[in-house]
């Protein structure tokens, strides 16, 4: 795999770090000049476009771009040097809406979430309102990179969040490559301490779910066989448990794109999106059950559009003109990388949609 | 006609061939599907038996197809090469264990 520079690509001031210039790219060579069908004319076959929302079930709010971390594929292009973070006043205007939401998933993602100033407040307030399914994304090496972080574990117990976490492999060769030097043996030390309060026991209602994604420009396997195939060695070789695996595909944008075209990959990786298109995936992407607020407050159809600044088609755009009637009825817009959840047995925040 | 005997886009034209025999083909794809099933081996198993045998064969096709295989099953470039020198080690075996059949002629003849 080429190397990248472990930096964000605003930081590089890398022409990628603008998602008008990924949208180009997306756009133009191959599916310009007509060798790779649109995804638009590729749904279109079978009476899928446009793309509508079903019932609202998830809302993943973004608490911001800044992470402990710099990996090569994030799709956020999170990174220490990521300054974007959700105030307290937009996070109240998320608390009305999840107070008054149908969906009954709340998942937070970032960056590391936990280290927006008022996490732990807002998931005090969240918690409150008793959504069913509520998912904290966390990449593990927080809980270990400083003392404050520490209690993460008891912090998630208290308030009974299902923890869900990357964890690209059960080898440190392969982790440490996609997510820096040191991050595996962080990761297992964080799984053990979550496995120490009650996590992904078997019988525990402690909910952890790990995520796999390639390391390079390929798919992922079969995600029920890579399930058995962590859940083994990292049993054997660590004694830890958790419950399940979602397997997720790496989508054509930001920090991954880069990679893809620095290695000399993405037309290959593109032919193998398109080959693997699955018409039955496409009616259970998660854009079409889900909302994504961005830190700011703007409305998306997924963390991938959110990245590449597509708001939702709707009259309402923000969060504080929140209307699920009126949102329910919009046209999802999609581009080239929607191809990145509707390959093989699908992709999303979930894992597998087929 | 192609200035190569190898193309990579030939790969994905395999299925090509139940075209001109439809009963053999059909039944050659359902046996190959059949074999590389979960069963007593799990999947990533016979994926990497059958990257040795692709190197044995030497077969690129084969290469191409049973690498992106281990990557996306999870394999380790460790254990690719490793199953490769499985491969190597049989083939050169071979060769060299056929020595004996030239030592037993040089023998009978001229001992």
């Amino acid at each position: 795999m080429t190397k990248l520079k472990i930096q964000s690509l605003h930081k590089r001031e890398s022409e990628l770090a603008y998602a008008k210039r990924q949208l180009e790219i997306l756009s133009n060579g191959v599916f310009q000049n007509g060798e790779l069908p649109k995804f638009k004319d590729k749904i279109a076959e079978t009476g899928q476009f446009p793309l509508r929302p079903k019932k609202l079930e998830i809302l993943q709010i973004n608490l911001g771009y800044m992470c402990n971390q710099v990996c090569t594929h994030c799709h956020v292009d999170a990174g220490p040097d990521r300054k974007e973070i959700m105030t307290r006043k937009t996070m109240q205007q998320c608390l009305e809406v999840i107070k008054n939401t149908n969906a009954h998933t709340l998942d937070l993602t970032g960056g590391a979430p936990e280290m927006n100033p008022n996490f732990r407040w807002f998931v005090e307030e969240a918690s409150k309102a008793g959504i069913a399914d509520f998912i904290i994304r966390s990449n593990l090496t927080i809980i270990r990179a400083n003392k404050k972080y520490h209690d993460l574990p008891e912090f998630f117990k208290k308030h009974n969040v299902h923890v869900v976490s990357s964890m690209p492999h059960w080898t440190r060769g392969k982790t440490d490559k996609q997510r820096g030097d040191g991050v595996f043996d962080k990761s297992i030390k964080a799984l053990q301490e979550l496995n120490a309060v009650g996590y992904g026991m078997p019988e525990s209602s402690l909910r952890l779910d790990l995520v796999y994604n390639p390391s390079g420009a390929f798919l992922p396997g079969n995600q029920a066989s890579m399930e058995k195939d962590f859940k083994k060695a990292l049993k054997e070789d660590f004694g830890i448990q958790f419950h399940n695996l979602f397997a997720i595909t790496n989508l054509p944008i930001s920090r991954f794109l880069d990679y893809l075209i620095a290695s000399e990959n993405y037309e290959d990786y593109m032919y193998a999106l398109v080959e693997a298109y699955n018409p039955a995936a496409v009616e259970n992407v998660m854009c079409k059950n889900t909302i994504s607020i961005s830190w700011d407050g703007w409305l998306y159809d997924c963390d991938f559009n959110q990245m590449l600044e597509l708001k939702v088609d709707s009259k309402v755009k923000h969060i504080k003109d929140y209307n699920e009637d009126l949102l329910n009825n919009r046209n999802i817009i999609i581009s080239q990388h929607c191809y990145g959840c509707t390959a093989g047995a699908g992709s999303s925040c979930q894992g597998s949609v087929t | 006609m192609n200035n190569n005997y190898y193309n990579p886009k030939d790969l994905k034209k395999f299925g090509n061939i139940t075209e001109w025999d439809e009963e053999l083909g059909t039944k050659y794809f359902d046996y190959y599907g059949k074999v590389f099933e979960e069963g007593a081996l799990t999947a990533r198993e016979k994926a990497l038996i059958a990257l040795a045998v692709a190197h044995t064969e030497q077969c690129p096709y084969c290469i191409d197809a049973y690498t992106v295989d281990c990557l996306q099953r999870g394999v380790t470039k460790e254990q690719m090469m490793e199953a490769v020198h499985v491969g190597a080690a049989i083939k050169s075996g071979a060769t060299l264990v056929h020595g004996v059949m030239m030592m037993n002629k040089v023998n009978k003849l001229d001992g």
